[in-house]
């Protein structure tokens, strides 16, 4: 393919020393070198995704980078998010990246964005790069920047994790599929989970958003096989590499359309889900979710009041740490029998969902009061009485903050 | 006839292996038929099943599109994570 970047900017003597392993190789050499100093490339998220990308691309000489995130760094993102130390606990990841990028490279430009990506700012934002990194957690930021990438022709290098298993691909729509190709509707909201609810291995989005720098890398200086048109699909634990020949859908409801018309919408709206990953509870608008505080659930039990206490987390979280006296029932188990249930296939009896009673007041807990909010909301679609199903607020993070400070916090 | 199907991510999860040996009638059968006999036997893979994709032999393949004995199958979900 043609390199994505056309111009040529020239190496100073210290530059030619710093890339002399680069200039050696022909693929690359002075021209390719030259092409990635005139090079921009933006990375959307500075989180696990992000920090191999930017480590790579600002050591690689790419000249112009621009970070997009606005979280602060804390401590449970360091066992996979390498750009940031323990000294940037409390910093803006934007400005902790950057400080890290300028002392591996002096010579680059990196533009902080500290926003969400967003309908409104997207295209501004892009606009200026010439190549897009999707890093990003969630789903409505990346449709959003699979739409903004159609709409103003740049090319997309996608990478997604979860668990012990990554996806990548090159989504150019000038050359072949999008995202919205493959994936033309979001999953439906709580389905798949996020990498804070179903963790991550720590090293997987180094081995993702290393291939995510190698592919920018390839399409600025137009060497070898770029991933457009096919999908990876690794998976650490059996250390398997699937190739998947991917294709441009023809009535795709953005590439197939000229750019120029397409329009950006409500991508929180479009997924149902709110753009990141962070653990916090929403409520719908029309019938909110009765909630009880640690404080109020710490009274009550003290009390010695009988309880039934959901806990719907994962038994490999039982064993970090548990709040006394609660049925512990995870999530998976309880959506796989309340998709039973509604499909008809089993009534609820003959189901896990028997151990939950339908006429006492339920207390369900997860981590934060994410999953323990889906679970309240799949109960309700079976007919739990909606005011007996309470979403303990922050869940036993809390509980481990405010009420047992010997708990850890996970 | 005998199918081999791969299940990535939560879909591996959900059915509980990544690998499954289908045995169905000697035949084909379309991309479509094929999700509703994974779910009539993993119903756990219900609620997944509509957004994943499959690929026959590495190639992404639509609803109507045909498998056949021998051929590689796979399916796997949207995922998202990455920024966190």
């Amino acid at each position: 393919m043609q390199p994505i970047v056309d111009r040529l900017e020239d190496l100073t003597h210290e530059e030619i020393r710093r890339y002399s392993r680069h200039l050696i190789m022909p693929e690359i050499g002075m021209e390719g070198q030259r092409r990635l100093k005139a090079s921009s490339v933006l990375l959307v998220g500075t989180g696990g995704l992000g920090s191999p990308l930017a480590l790579y691309l600002a050591a690689a000489g790419v000249g112009r980078i621009g970070l997009v995130d606005y979280d602060v760094v804390d401590d449970t993102n360091l066992h996979r998010q390498i750009i940031h130390g323990h000294s940037s606990i409390g910093m803006l990841k934007v400005e902790s990246a950057r400080r890290r990028m300028l002392d591996i490279n002096p010579d680059i430009q990196v533009d902080v964005y500290n926003e969400p990506l967003t309908s409104d700012n997207a295209l501004r934002i892009l606009e200026p790069y010439d190549v897009i990194i999707d890093g990003t957690d969630n789903f409505p930021t990346r449709y959003l920047v699979n739409d903004a990438c159609v709409r103003l022709g740049k090319p997309n290098v996608y990478g997604s994790i979860l668990r012990f298993e990554g996806q990548l691909s090159v989504f150019y729509a000038k050359e072949g599929p999008c995202y919205r190709c493959m994936f033309p509707e979001p999953p439906p909201p709580g389905l798949v989970p996020s990498c804070a609810e179903a963790g991550v291995l720590g090293v997987l989005p180094g081995t993702i958003g290393t291939m995510q720098a190698t592919e920018g890398i390839k399409l600025i200086t137009g060497i070898g096989e770029p991933m457009i048109g096919r999908m990876l699909l690794y998976d650490a634990l059996e250390m398997s590499f699937t190739t998947i020949r991917i294709r441009k859908n023809p009535n795709c409801p953005v590439c197939s359309i000229p750019a120029e018309e397409v329009e950006l919408i409500d991508y929180e709206q479009f997924c149902g889900v709110p753009a990141h990953d962070r653990v916090e509870t929403r409520y719908p608008d029309d019938l909110p979710i009765p909630t009880i505080s640690v404080e109020q659930l710490k009274q009550r039990m003290d009390a010695g009041e009988d309880l039934f206490v959901l806990d719907v987390r994962n038994p490999e979280e039982w064993e970090i740490a548990v709040l006394p006296n609660t049925v512990k029932i995870p999530k998976s188990q309880i959506d796989m029998a309340a998709f039973q249930v509604a499909s008809g296939a089993q009534a609820r009896e003959q189901t896990i969902l028997a151990q939950i009673p339908t006429d006492r007041e339920v207390i369900v807990h997860c981590r934060s009061g994410v999953r323990s909010e889906n679970v309240i909301e799949t109960l309700r679609e079976l007919g739990y009485d909606p005011t007996r199903l309470i979403n303990l607020e922050g869940g036993i993070l809390d509980w481990a903050r405010r009420i047992d400070r010997t708990m850890p916090v996970y | 006839m005998r199918l081999n199907v791969l299940l990535f991510a939560t879909l591996k999860e959900r059915a509980g292996a990544g690998r499954i040996a289908l045995e169905l009638p000697a035949g084909e059968i379309t991309v479509a038929q094929l999700r509703d006999v994974l779910v009539q036997q993993y119903p756990s893979l219900g609620p997944s099943m509509p957004t994943a994709i499959c690929a026959i032999n590495h190639e992404f393949a639509g609803a109507q599109d045909v498998v056949s004995e021998g051929d590689e199958v796979a399916f796997f979900p949207p995922v998202s994570g990455g920024g966190l």
